[in-house]
């Protein structure tokens, strides 16, 4: 990580209660995100990357409850605020983007409408200011005759243009932290990477921290500083991006990285690699790995107790018994055709 | 929680979803006590020849007005007391129950086959078949139910059947627009795209593929329905033109009681309060199993 | 020479879409003379963005939606002059969203066996053999049989739609978006099923998706579609090693591997998406290309064809004399 992290999370847990039993999405995670990083949370449904974003956001649904050990925005203890002092940081210091760009915009107010209100909400400004704000971050984000813009209204825009007022929006404050939920998985492919290279220059150019949580390792391995992988509520693995990409340790990373196509570097027709099974149920505790019941390396072992995160060095570590040097192994004979 | 979570690699996802509805269905309240309202009305309606204890019919001209049985004048022998005839109101509570139950059957029956089967056509057909059924519907909409039930009885004469066959034939506009809205919805799917793509027929499509697919919301309907025809059956004996006296009908006897309210108020109070617990029933039923159906609760 | 196996011959199809309540109608060019042919034995990879008209080819081919104009070929017969249910026996579709393409009331068993039911194959415990067989073939356990769809996982629900679509015995699939709703490790369990199941049964696959990953990977050849018009259509090797349209290489451009360090790519294309209510004059890429010319404004690029490859373009014209 470089430099200061300007969001600590700590021990993050999200417990839904249920009829039949506790539901427990997220298990105990730890981050840091330092300014102007790009950290990645990546993971397949259901391993609660999403209601990762929405418990650090104080938005999830009704039923669910939060709880953390430490989480700290910007020297903010973000654990003890109460609802309006997060509306307040919400929008203003940390901004969200969503997956589906049509139901985040509200089709009754004009797209200027809604970029002015999401800075007048935060600042003492006048509307005429807000106005040329808006018009200022939508020439930024490549939307042309952005004054003509503002007076449309969301559905008169495609889906890669209303991500981009999406994105103005997130920046209109100019927050210091962004959380992006699958920005792009709603887009075509060619419109997710100039959203992407938006994002990114965007994030230069203000020097903010982005969470990105994203199914995606396409995404993950371009846009990326840091990862984190998530499996059943849990990190299984994190580290820089280079570094777990060319070297996981993990068996489910390692896994996953098997089961994409890689134009020119799998074999066209060939089988891909992949990973049996189902994901385990989460209620309730977890009692040892939850991955060994798909995992080709599981043992006895794996059965019992807690598996804590071993780390390999103070921005590296997984969470599985095998030693690093059997998992680099494993890895490497994989790899290997 | 621990291990069996972890039973098998091809396990399922919700092993106990029976056991689940099961613990949802007992767990909602509102949906409990209007079914074991409606089961007890049912239970007495069947029952009602071993139950009353005397001919529902049966006039005793020396016995008129008795008080129910908790009023100091009250006897046993009528329990609930008698009418202005003298005849055994229990009984009449008793019988009278087949009648509202029988109407609000039959009337949210017949509306709700022809309801749905237009509301399917529309919603699956679309376009002209679409405009045709939506303009019958609105025609429907702008005829005000009372007045033409009025108007048919008193033409037709008033009896049990034409008051089930005029019920029927006006109460089915609701399930009608709900029909076409979900076939619609349920038409765009791929379940039965794939249904055509394997050459099902139009039929089978309709009556397999979708029909039960929207099921929970026509059962939802049938119940506002039901409450609505046995209202309604009461309105229209209440004004002479539903079921003809001496049929037990619950609105005919508020009907007859009417004159007598003031010094015996139970002729009134009785069967105004057997109507309102069933059609409250009836309702606290519908809501729970629209509750029950939603897909939010599943989890 | 013997007709191909399908044929798209220069069909076109709009939709009329009312623009509002005043408005006048409009008609929607949704595939605006295409033409294509599948190959017995081959996996045609048909790529595309959103609204470009995959899907609806996906619809006509399988006999849902008729074309307005040009024909599409059964071995050289007409579709629409042959029974529906001889057409269902010979193809079939697997869709992208194994949660709605299931209806949700019926157990698997009786799922996987409707289209034997519908063309009245076997009695009851043929149908049941056949059912389970079926079953044992796509890799779903045989205790599924009573299930219901909503006690599957997403994998476990798409190898039941992809049971019920060969139950038949078809000899073509039409494959719209089979994975783009599943994960990633349950989208190389179906990809490599379908690419054994092609193997063994003879199939022939056309493969819709956005994914050019999972198209360069199961693809023989590769058609790719530019707002209802097949803009490039070449081998799998050929495509994807010399792309000749701009707009495909913009496509194969965009195509995120996973491998650090190379960044983000910069396809160069501009940022407004064509409405496809009003295509542009000319090449309907010219507003988006980064190598557009005066040319390209005002009229349609000629279809060049050559060993097989087939190319859309004012630039190709050029090159190939």
């Amino acid at each position: 990580m470089i430099g200061e992290p300007i969001l600590e999370v700590e021990g993050l847990d999200v417990v839904i209660p249920l009829l039949a039993g506790t539901l427990r999405p997220v298990r105990d995670l730890a981050f840091a995100v330092a300014r102007g990083e790009t950290f990645c949370i990546v993971g397949e449904s259901g391993c609660g990357k999403s209601l990762t974003a929405l418990a650090l956001m104080n938005l999830l649904p009704r039923r669910a409850r939060r709880s953390a050990r430490r989480l700290r925005f910007a020297g903010t203890d973000l654990a003890r605020l109460d609802e309006r002092r997060m509306a307040d940081l919400r929008g203003d210091r940390i901004a969200m983007i969503f997956q589906e760009p049509m139901t985040a915009l509200n089709p009754a107010y004009t797209i200027g409408n809604q970029l002015e209100e999401a800075m007048l909400r935060h600042r003492r400004v006048s509307r005429a200011e807000a106005r040329d704000r808006a018009i200022f971050l939508l020439e930024k984000v490549g939307i042309t005759a952005a004054s003509s813009r503002l007076r449309q209204y969301p559905h008169q825009l495609s889906g890669g243009l209303r991500q981009r007022v999406m994105i103005a929006m997130a920046l209109m404050c100019g927050p210091e932290l962004i959380i992006a939920d699958e920005p792009t998985t709603a887009l075509d492919v060619t419109i997710q990477a100039q959203i992407l290279h938006l994002l990114a220059a965007l994030q230069r150019e203000f020097r903010m921290a982005v969470i990105l949580i994203t199914h995606d390792l396409g995404i993950v391995a371009r846009v990326a500083d840091r990862v984190a992988v998530m499996y059943a509520g849990q990190i299984v693995e994190t580290g820089a991006v280079a570094d777990i990409f060319a070297r996981p340790m993990h068996p489910y990373t390692q896994g996953l990285l098997r089961c994409i196509p890689v134009p020119g570097r799998t074999r066209r027709g060939a089988h891909l690699g992949s990973i049996p099974g189902l994901v385990p149920s989460l209620m309730g505790e977890l009692a040892g790995c939850g991955f060994r019941n798909r995992c080709v390396y599981a043992s006895p072992p794996c059965a019992a107790g807690g598996i804590g995160l071993v780390p390999l060095s103070p921005q590296r570590a997984y969470r599985c018994l095998l030693p690093p040097r059997e998992c680099a192994a494993n890895a490497a004979a994989a790899a290997a055709p | 929680m621990t291990v069996e979570t972890f039973s098998g690699a091809e396990r399922i996802l919700e092993p106990s979803a029976g056991a689940l509805l099961r613990r949802r269905v007992f767990g909602h309240a509102g949906f409990m006590i209007g079914a074991a309202i409606i089961l007890a009305i049912l239970a007495a309606a069947l029952l009602a020849p071993w139950l009353a204890p005397h001919d529902p019919y049966a006039q005793d001209l020396t016995r008129r007005l008795v008080p129910p049985v908790w009023d100091a004048k009250g006897s046993w022998l009528d329990p609930l007391g008698t009418d202005q005839l003298g005849r055994d109101y229990l009984s009449r509570l008793l019988f009278g129950a087949r009648i509202s139950l029988l109407i609000g059957f039959s009337a949210a029956l017949i509306s709700g086959l022809i309801g749905t089967g237009l509301g399917l056509c529309a919603g699956y057909f679309g376009g002209r078949v679409d405009m045709v059924a939506s303009f019958v519907v609105t025609t429907r909409l702008a005829m005000p139910v009372v007045l033409v039930a009025l108007a048919v009885v008193a033409l037709a004469g008033g009896s049990l059947h034409i008051v089930v066959a005029v019920l029927g034939l006006l109460l089915w506009d609701r399930f009608a627009v709900v029909t076409r809205a979900a076939t619609h919805q349920v038409r765009q799917l791929d379940y039965v795209a794939a249904a055509r793509a394997t050459g099902c027929s139009t039929a089978r499509i309709i009556l397999a593929e979708i029909l039960p697919n929207i099921m929970n919301a026509l059962i939802v309907i049938a119940t506002i329905e039901m409450a609505n025809a046995i209202l309604l059956d009461a309105a229209l004996s209440f004004l002479g033109l539903g079921v003809q006296p001496p049929l037990p009908d619950w609105g005919l006897m508020v009907a007859e009681g009417k004159e007598y309210m003031f010094f015996s108020p139970w002729v009134i109070a009785i069967p105004g309060l057997a109507l309102f617990t069933l059609v409250l029933a009836i309702n606290l039923v519908g809501d729970g199993l629209r509750d029950l159906a939603a897909p939010e609760n599943r989890n | 020479m013997t007709p191909p196996l399908l044929e798209m011959r220069d069909v076109t199809r709009s939709f009329e879409v009312s623009a509002g309540l005043l408005r006048r109608r409009r008609t929607l060019r949704a595939v605006n003379g295409v033409s294509l042919r599948l190959e017995k034995g081959e996996v045609l990879g048909l790529v595309g963005e959103s609204g470009c008209g995959k899907s609806t080819i996906a619809k006509m081919l399988l006999g849902l939606l008729p074309p307005q104009s040009g024909a599409i070929l059964l071995e050289g017969r007409s579709l629409a002059a042959l029974d529906r249910k001889a057409v269902a026996r010979r193809i079939q579709p697997v869709f992208q969203d194994p949660y709605s393409s299931l209806n949700p009331r019926k157990t698997v068993g009786a799922i996987i066996a409707l289209p034997l039911r519908v063309h009245g194959i076997g009695d009851r415990r043929e149908r049941r053999a056949r059912v389970f067989a079926m079953m044992d073939r796509v890799g779903l356990a045989p205790r599924l049989h009573a299930s219901f769809p909503s006690q599957l996982s997403g994998g476990q629900r798409q190898r039941v739609a992809i049971a019920r679509a060969l139950i038949t015995a078809p000899e073509i699939l039409i494959c719209d978006e089979p994975t783009s709703a599943l994960d990633v490790s349950v989208q190389s369990q179906i990809l490599n099923l379908l690419q054994d199941l092609r193997r063994e049964l003879g199939l022939t696959y056309l493969l819709i998706s956005h994914n050019l990953a999972v198209v360069e990977h199961m693809a023989t050849r590769v058609a790719v579609m530019y707002l209802g018009r097949i803009v490039e259509e070449a081998a799998s090797e050929t495509l994807f090693g010399r792309p000749r349209h701009p707009y495909t290489e913009a496509l194969l451009a965009s195509v995120l591997t996973p491998e650090p360090g190379l960044g983000l790519p910069d396809t160069g294309l501009g940022a407004a998406f064509p409405n496809p209510l009003e295509p542009p004059s000319g090449c309907a890429f010219h507003p988006r290309c980064p190598k557009a010319m005066p040319l390209c404004r005002g009229t349609p690029p000629p279809a060049r064809s050559k060993d097989g490859a087939r190319v859309e373009c004012h630039l190709c014209a050029a090159a190939v004399p």
